[in-house]
């Protein structure tokens, strides 16, 4: 559908100032197998996009979408009004993903790890204050190897705060983490909306998430 | 304060690889103890005579680092893959391409830089000369970095899979065929007392074509691998 002229001015005019994430008719096959199809996202800095669905629906799949490591089978993505095939790079200079797995080495430190992430990105915190955040003080040199699962996930949500990323995409990032360490989560999610950031994220749990910053999507399968 | 630059970027995985191997150091031995192992074997199978394990030296020392390599070749980007911080490599501001260069960088230091150090150690046992081994060295300075860059594009593309091994062989081996002829052509001719230069400048013009153009391919399949 054409858009009027001015239109299109007042939104680029607003996503300067504003980040804002959109997807377009997204549609995901897998397996000869639709797991969604003309999916239409929209998050403005500002907000926490909760993807929900049932095991097996494409949650991962949709995330890995928007975070651009799977091509959509159909669709484009947009960031700030620009197509994230586009930007390319430029994309990733806002872009935080915490997946499944940890992305972290086993054999290196909680600090070597931290310090290897701040090398690829742009730093705000020091790593000693990342690590009091997320509750790991003086874990700074023990080969995570030796951390439990929780303490793992607490260090891979850790370079979420290390790290100057608009955009952060996770994956169920409280799996295994007590309940004193997802609401401490929470709260950092909740700070990093309010600074205008944006949030999208699949969590099996209920969110305390305040519901005026949340905005749901399910997924069906 | 601001991303810090590509150079840096590509300092510090090359620096973390270094890090991780040398917690690892008992795999770092593998490819390092088959190349001793095969080299030093052949002396004794074929026997004391000079003038035959002269001739053969070449290609004996040529296809144990050709192996040696493709051996050490899997784990480049194994662990990696398995943990997911190849993903994180991939979704960041940098040129995927130059993070490759890095990890194959660290990966030549650690599998292709030790056999150098031991080369001429195993050369002596062929009794080569001096000058001959010089030139082996040369080969071994400009050939075994171009068989860990092209076979990092094989194991980007087979990383995904669950048993890539033997296709990664089928994959590779075709392109390292002519690293190998150069290379051992290059020591024979030095052991003849010929010239040597023109295979050298041909081993040269492999390296930089390989240093310039595999980071791209293999960027790429690691993408295809990721999806």
């Amino acid at each position: 559908m054409p858009v009027p002229h001015f239109y299109h001015w007042f939104l680029k005019h607003r996503m300067t100032t504003r980040p804002f994430f959109e997807a377009r008719q997204l549609a995901c096959i897998r397996d000869d197998r639709v797991l969604f199809s003309g999916l239409d996202i929209q998050v403005h800095g500002g907000q926490v996009l909760l993807i929900e669905g049932p095991n097996g629906s494409g949650k991962t799949s949709l995330l890995r979408i928007l975070t651009g490591l799977r091509n959509p089978d159909e669709g484009e993505l947009y960031w700030c009004g620009t197509a994230v095939l586009e930007l390319a790079a430029l994309f990733y200079q806002d872009v935080a993903y915490v997946g499944h797995m940890n992305g972290m080495k086993d054999d290196l430190s909680a600090s070597e790890n931290l310090k290897f992430t701040q090398s690829l990105a742009t730093a705000t915190l020091s790593i000693d204050e990342g690590l009091h955040k997320v509750g790991l003080d003086g874990y700074q040199d023990t080969p995570i190897r030796y951390l439990s699962a929780g303490q793992r996930r607490r260090l891979a949500l850790a370079r979420l705060l290390c790290t100057k990323k608009r955009l952060w995409i996770l994956d169920e990032p409280f799996t295994s983490l007590d309940k004193a360490s997802i609401m401490l989560f929470e709260s950092y999610i909740e700070d990093h909306v309010a600074t205008g950031g944006i949030a999208i994220m699949t969590s099996h749990h209920d969110t305390g998430l305040p519901d005026h910053i949340v905005q749901k999507i399910e997924l069906r399968s | 304060m601001t991303t810090p630059s590509l150079f840096n970027a590509f300092l510090s995985v090359v620096r973390r690889d270094l890090i991780l191997a040398y917690r690892h150091r008992a795999e770092l031995i593998n490819p390092l103890a088959f190349f001793v192992m095969v080299v030093t074997l052949f002396p004794l199978a074929v026997g004391a005579d000079v003038e035959l394990l002269r001739r053969i030296a070449p290609g004996v020392i040529w296809v144990a680092a050709l192996l040696a390599s493709l051996l050490s070749m899997d784990a480049l980007f194994r662990s990696d893959f398995e943990d997911g911080s190849l993903e994180l490599m991939v979704m960041t501001p940098h040129p995927l391409s130059i993070l490759v260069l890095a990890k194959v960088t660290a990966h030549w230091l650690l599998s292709g830089m030790p056999l150098l150090l031991i080369t001429p150690l195993l050369a002596a046992m062929f009794d080569l000369q001096a000058d001959v081994i010089g030139v082996l060295l040369t080969t071994l300075v400009l050939g075994t970095p171009v068989l860990s860059l092209i076979g990092a594009i094989a194991v980007a593309l087979t990383v995904g899979l669950r048993k890539g091994g033997v296709l990664l062989a089928i994959l590779v081996l075709p392109l390292y065929v002519p690293v190998l002829i150069f290379a051992s052509g290059a020591v024979d001719s030095a052991t003849a007392g010929l010239p040597v230069s023109g295979q050298l400048y041909m081993m040269c013009a492999m390296l930089f074509l390989a240093i310039t153009l595999t980071p791209w391919p293999t960027a790429a399949a690691l993408r295809m691998s990721l999806s």
